[in-house]
């Protein structure tokens, strides 16, 4: 009789906490995740959408270096070329660069981490020393070897070895998380019912890893993005398209400093800021879902 | 026959102490049977090897050494034999809030084993055969509870989730390691009265792991009492308890917090037997030291009986 | 006899501020005695651990204390209003007059210091006039009392057991000589046999000393044992005070009854539980 008591008893008590979660968690979530989302969108779509609506962004004309007006609304380059276009296809150039990291980044850490951690024993092993290998591989001086040997160097190559450089640091992650997750018991209890090694890591890990996956792709997009603003600066960037780090290497390249174009560099360095900061919101609010101790609410009511 | 008796069984693990590898022998050679219908109750403190036990039994762990039979067969570490093995052996785990995938819905972890073991063809069917399951364990509307996730649940109602999940393949054997020790002090009898209900309707073989010798008593038949990885005692429950033979036995029944068999309550109990003297707060005995004799009489059996009704 | 009290705690109120105000402690009144153990028995979520918290003045944000008072009867014949304690006056008030004994408190030693130095930090922080022999005698004294070797000084918590680190933990709580210890399931994570010789040595200790404790726990055959009186809490209220043979032998309230149901009698006859409480269960469910 009193196991029923309680039952109905606590029955009762976790439709109160369900009712009491809903709300207060939706509202913790919000402003970061809204704002975070906000910036990325508009500037996705700037990208997709912008390349459309302005000129060719290589078309030269012979009013260089003037400063935003009707006709060019963010002012043009040394040659005359159109900022505002630039930056368009800049953006998109970028954006492509980030994705395709990001994307080839959980891949290889997914693969590398989940695999390794889950099978354990040797492969464990030889996938966490490849992992350390490649942490330690430096991507800068490594695309300038790669530099002196590739004439023209495609935005696919740039991406290819910032991915293939920066996914370490993820299976790092990954692996972690999955050996946590590899003895719990609930994956134990999928065991004892007789799963597939496939089914355990596919149903029952993979959904779990999904927070840790998320953020490393976003943070993956922030990486690749700067990094190849990086090797663009110093002249080693894709040769063949247009992104932000070309951008700036061209504005410092045309002086744009010294002549006060200010416009030239501040657009780009600004969209860099703006996205990198954007996806780091993402990134919190991402943390706050997989961490419980950063939301007090939810914690609190665990312990007693 | 017996439906799952176990031989010699041992384990060692591998410890590492800087470059030196050493092994540390956690279970050494244990031997038991299971009988349908009937309850053995393991029990030790923390690293006695009595879970380690559990986990050989169901195949989360490789014996180093030993045998385990299943119905007279010895159970395999190869696909084949394994799967059969799993559906007749499972486990009830100990922390309800780990032991469910926080990511699926209570139903997925009941359909799961169903699917598996080819008992169920069709969604209605699929669907009736959960809600039965969760009404068995009491967890009702069967229906509303099918559709949550774990964290909606309370620690009593996901132990009872494990529970039918462990039921789906209609085993033979069950292994509960320490399945109430998460759980509020109020409800756990409330779990161990269910799984005594199923274990009868459902006639298992029961292996029940715990720390605790008062469960352990009430509940099973016959009691193995492991201290570092040997079974130091055995024998049926009331014997093990009230008489023990074994030196540790006996200081764990003597450590168990048990006011009854203290010299203050016994004193206190013929007081209230007599009608009581009111409160008898202030007496300046105070002297409710753990002195706790073993006493071979039970400790004022009457004073514990009347504890339970007004 | 009316026995002094040491700690008053008059209608305490601690409430979480959220989106809305929860209360987990409700308007709590007790009074611990001088050189008495009072237990304080529930189970987890009402607001046991949070009333420890609140007469310490421990609470944290999202918690607030929103009422009552918490008088401290000093053995100098002075009062105390604890909540209106601030800054250096709060921070004596704690270690000095009273200590306390964390769940999980063993994990709590820090594991780069050895334990001495660790208890040293407690004097040079409340006791800066002692001098470092006075510190090393002090602590020796300390671990003889509690029943850990002295050469045990400077082991790290690592090296030392389970049950080792919770008597030094005691140790540090009894370093000051307070008046008031209050011990949070201090033994909950040990074995029963450690579990045993811990909560001996706190009553050992008790009786030699004469401090008060208030004793936290789920487990009230064990509280049985050791209290003078113990009360009962559920849903941030205690439904239930009385001497321990009264809530044993006369428990008045059904909560009290059903949380004494559910510890079954190591030794009693095999009665009312699994066996025939079988059939309990299943008329239950109609």
């Amino acid at each position: 009789m009193s196991s029923v008591l309680n039952d109905t008893m606590a029955a009762a008590e976790e439709g109160s906490i369900e009712e009491a979660a809903g709300p207060r968690r939706r509202r913790w979530r919000e402003p970061k995740l809204l704002t975070g989302a906000g910036i990325v969108i508009v500037i996705v779509l700037f990208g997709l959408l912008g390349p459309l609506l302005t000129q060719d962004p290589y078309a030269v004309d012979n009013i260089g270096m003037t400063p935003p007006s009707g006709d060019h609304l963010l002012g043009t380059t040394q040659t005359g070329e159109d900022v505002l276009a630039q930056l368009a296809h800049g953006t998109r150039g970028s954006l492509l660069i980030g994705v395709m990291v990001g994307a080839m980044t959980l891949g290889l850490s997914a693969f590398f981490g989940i695999l390794g951690a889950f099978v354990g024993g040797i492969l464990d092993e030889l996938f966490s020393l490849l992992t350390n290998i490649v942490l330690v591989i430096p991507g800068l001086p490594l695309m300038i070897v790669i530099g002196s040997y590739v004439e023209q160097k495609s935005i696919f190559l740039v991406a290819g070895v910032l991915a293939l450089t920066g996914w370490a640091a993820g299976a790092r992650v990954v692996r972690a998380q999955t050996l946590s997750l590899r003895d719990r018991d609930y994956v134990l209890a999928t065991r004892v019912a007789g799963e597939s090694t496939w089914r355990i890591i596919c149903v029952e890990i993979l959904p779990n890893l999904l927070p840790v996956l998320s953020s490393g792709f976003v943070f993956s997009i922030v990486f690749a993005i700067l990094g190849e603003a990086g090797l663009a600066f110093i002249g080693i960037g894709a040769s063949d398209s247009l992104t932000w780090g070309t951008m700036l290497a061209d504005a410092q390249n045309g002086q744009a400093l010294l002549l006060g174009g200010w416009w030239w560099f501040v657009a780009p360095g600004f969209l860099i800021a703006i996205l990198g900061c954007g996806l780091a919101l993402i990134n919190f609010s991402i943390d706050e879902i997989i961490n419980p101790k950063l939301r007090p609410a939810r914690a609190r009511k665990r312990s007693s | 026959m017996a439906t799952l008796e176990v031989r010699a069984l041992k384990k060692d693990f591998p410890v590492r102490e800087g470059v030196r590898r050493t092994l540390f022998p956690a279970v050494k050679g244990v031997d038991f049977e299971l009988n349908a219908g009937s309850t053995v109750a393991l029990v030790g403190q923390s690293g006695s090897g009595k879970s380690t036990v559990a986990r050989m039994i169901a195949q989360l762990e490789r014996p180093t050494g030993g045998e385990i039979l299943l119905n007279g067969q010895p159970a395999t570490f190869r696909r084949r034999g394994m799967r059969e093995y799993r559906s007749q052996v499972q486990m009830v785990f100990q922390d309800p809030f780990a032991s469910l995938n926080p990511f699926h819905t209570i139903a997925h972890h009941l359909e799961r084993p169903l699917l598996r073991n080819g008992r169920v063809r069709g969604k209605a069917a699929l669907r009736a055969r959960v809600e039965e399951l969760l009404e068995r364990v009491n967890l009702t509307p069967a229906d509303s509870f099918a559709e949550r996730r774990p964290h909606e649940l309370s620690g009593g109602q996901r132990q009872r989730v494990a529970i039918a999940r462990a039921l789906a393949p209609e085993p033979t054997v069950l292994i509960a390691d320490e399945p109430v020790s998460m759980l509020d002090v109020s409800i756990r009898l409330g779990i161990l009265h269910l799984l005594a209900r199923l274990q009868r309707e459902e006639n298992l073989a029961v292996l029940y792991i715990t720390h605790d010798l008062a469960t352990a008593r009430h509940f099973s038949d016959e009691i193995l009492v492991m201290y570092q990885g040997e079974v130091v005692e055995r024998g049926p429950a009331d014997d093990v308890i009230l008489r023990p033979t074994a030196e540790f036995t006996r200081r764990l029944a003597n450590a168990a917090p048990e006011p009854a068999r203290t010299e203050r309550f016994r004193r206190a109990a013929a007081r209230y037997a007599s009608g009581g003297d009111g409160d008898g707060d202030g007496d300046g005995d105070g002297d409710g030291d753990g002195g706790a004799e073993p006493s071979g009489a039970p400790g004022a059996p009457d004073a514990s009986g009347t504890s339970g009704t007004p | 006899m009316a026995k002094a009290p040491v700690l008053t705690v008059d209608g305490l109120s601690v409430d979480y501020v959220t989106d809305r105000s929860v209360p987990a402690v409700d308007e709590v009144s007790l009074q611990i005695h001088r050189g008495e153990i009072l237990g304080l028995a529930g189970e987890s979520g009402c607001g046991k651990s949070t009333f420890a918290y609140g007469i310490n003045q421990l609470i944290r944000p999202p918690g607030t204390i929103s009422g009552g008072s918490v008088t401290f009867h000093d053995s100098s014949g002075e009062d105390i209003d604890v909540l209106k304690l601030t800054g250096r006056a709060l921070r004596a008030y704690r270690w000095d007059k009273v200590s306390m004994v964390f769940q999980g408190a063993m994990n709590s030693l820090n594991p780069v210091i050895p334990v001495h130095a660790q208890l040293g930090d407690v004097f040079k922080t409340h006791r800066p006039e002692m001098s470092r022999a006075q510190r090393q005698a002090r602590a020796e004294e300390l671990f003889e009392f509690v029943g850990v070797p002295t050469n045990r000084l400077r082991s790290y918590a690592h090296e030392l057991s389970g049950g080792m680190r919770q008597r030094v933990m005691i140790a540090m709580a009894l370093a000051l000589s307070p008046q008031l210890i209050i011990m949070d399931e201090p033994t909950t994570a040990l074995d029963v046999v450690v579990q045993r010789d811990i909560i001996e040595e706190i009553t050992r200790l008790q009786r030699e000393l004469d401090f008060s404790v208030l004793f936290i726990t789920h487990d009230l055959p064990m509280l049985l044992e050791i209290s003078d009186r113990i009360a009962i809490m559920k849903n941030g209220r205690i439904v239930e005070l009385a001497g321990a043979e009264d809530i044993f032998f006369a428990a008045r309230h059904p909560y009290t009854k059903e949380l004494l149901r559910s510890f079954p009698s190591l030794t009693g006859t095999r009665g009312d539980f699994i066996r025939h409480g079988a059939g309990i269960e299943e008329s239950g469910e109609e």
